[in-house]
């Protein structure tokens, strides 16, 4: 059973590795890391929650062979961004440019994150001046609920 | 007050997921808009040695439709085509995307064939340059040769009166 259950990781893991078989041959390792990095930071838009490293969809293949024909004539970094950005839009970046469309986007998170602490802030606030002495009568009660018990 | 900020929080919350599940993730505004048509020059399907390209429909209003033999949805949206066609309102280009040549031409032979004409982009580069992700797509291309609308997926019955013919009948009555 146990070895059963080894075999069915292994095997998951066989169709995981096939994903990427391509050979890809660069001059550069500089060049190699740039694919590399490019290559995951494009969004497959076929299959939207993969980068095109990962997807097999046929446009994600002709996206990485675009990519790859790109580096190989000396094209930088940003030529690759900027030729997927003007015909697929922000969209096909992981990452995309911060401006004036996707600002919202990038600083969301940090908006919430101040929206989050206005509000413990406030609460915290309100229950500092509810913290005061316990008057007379409710010492007392107190007492007795101490001593006795809750049902008394 | 006490139930109020709650109450303003649930429904602030609610319209934004009522909006969400309204909207269409595979759906992405083509940057294409209003931009002049990527160039292609590429072979007609029917004439594999002479080439059209984008520049030979300038001073017309003409769609591209991206299709292909193998596309399930093509087919769903084909006879809307053939009944644009028949309207014979405005100049219908193919863009024959990844496919075969005789398997284009079997299947054009079989569900009817409304393009003027179609081109042959075999390698998918022209596809590429018109930001193309799920076959079939729609362009609708203005006389100076600029893009003023795109459309993802099957054309849909109704899509043609209300979509299509008012934006053709709007981008014929402009001066080229």
């Amino acid at each position: 059973m146990k070895y059963w259950f080894i075999l069915m990781l292994l095997s998951l893991h066989l169709v995981q590795a096939r994903a990427e078989i391509e050979y890809r041959d660069f001059k550069q390792p500089e060049q190699e890391q740039a694919y590399q990095s490019l290559i995951n930071e494009l969004r497959c838009l076929v299959c939207q929650n993969q980068t095109i490293a990962d997807s097999n969809a046929d446009l994600a293949k002709d996206l990485r062979r675009q990519v790859y024909e790109m580096l190989q004539q000396g094209k930088s970094r940003q030529d690759v961004v900027n030729f997927m950005t003007e015909r697929y839009g922000d969209f096909v970046m992981y990452k995309p440019a911060f401006k004036l469309k996707t600002f919202l986007l990038w600083l969301g998170p940090v908006l919430f994150l101040f929206v989050g602490l206005a509000v413990v802030w406030t609460l915290r606030a309100k229950g500092a001046s509810a913290d005061k002495e316990l008057s007379a009568a409710e010492r007392e009660k107190l007492k007795k609920i101490l001593e006795q018990g809750d049902d008394a | 007050m006490k139930y109020l900020l709650p109450l303003l929080l649930f429904i602030a919350l609610s319209v934004f997921l009522a909006i969400g599940l309204k909207l269409n993730p595979r759906e992405i505004p083509s940057p294409l808009i209003d931009k002049p048509a990527p160039a292609f020059t590429l072979p007609i399907l029917a004439t594999p040695d002479r080439s059209l390209s984008q520049t030979d429909m300038k001073g017309k209003v003409w769609l591209l439709n991206v299709w292909a033999s193998w596309c399930v949805s093509c087919r769903e949206e084909h006879p809307l085509l053939n009944q644009l066609a028949r309207l014979n309102k405005v100049t219908l280009v193919g863009l024959n995307y990844k496919d075969q040549a005789d398997a284009a031409q079997g299947w054009l032979a079989k569900q009817g064939n409304p393009y003027t004409v179609s081109v042959m982009d075999s390698e998918g580069r022209t596809g590429i340059d018109y930001g193309v992700y799920g076959v079939p797509e729609t362009f609708v291309i203005d006389k100076r040769g600029v893009v003023r609308y795109k459309h993802t997926g099957p054309i849909q019955p109704g899509d043609l009166e209300k979509l299509f013919l008012p934006l053709i009948q709007q981008l014929e009555a402009e001066s080229a």
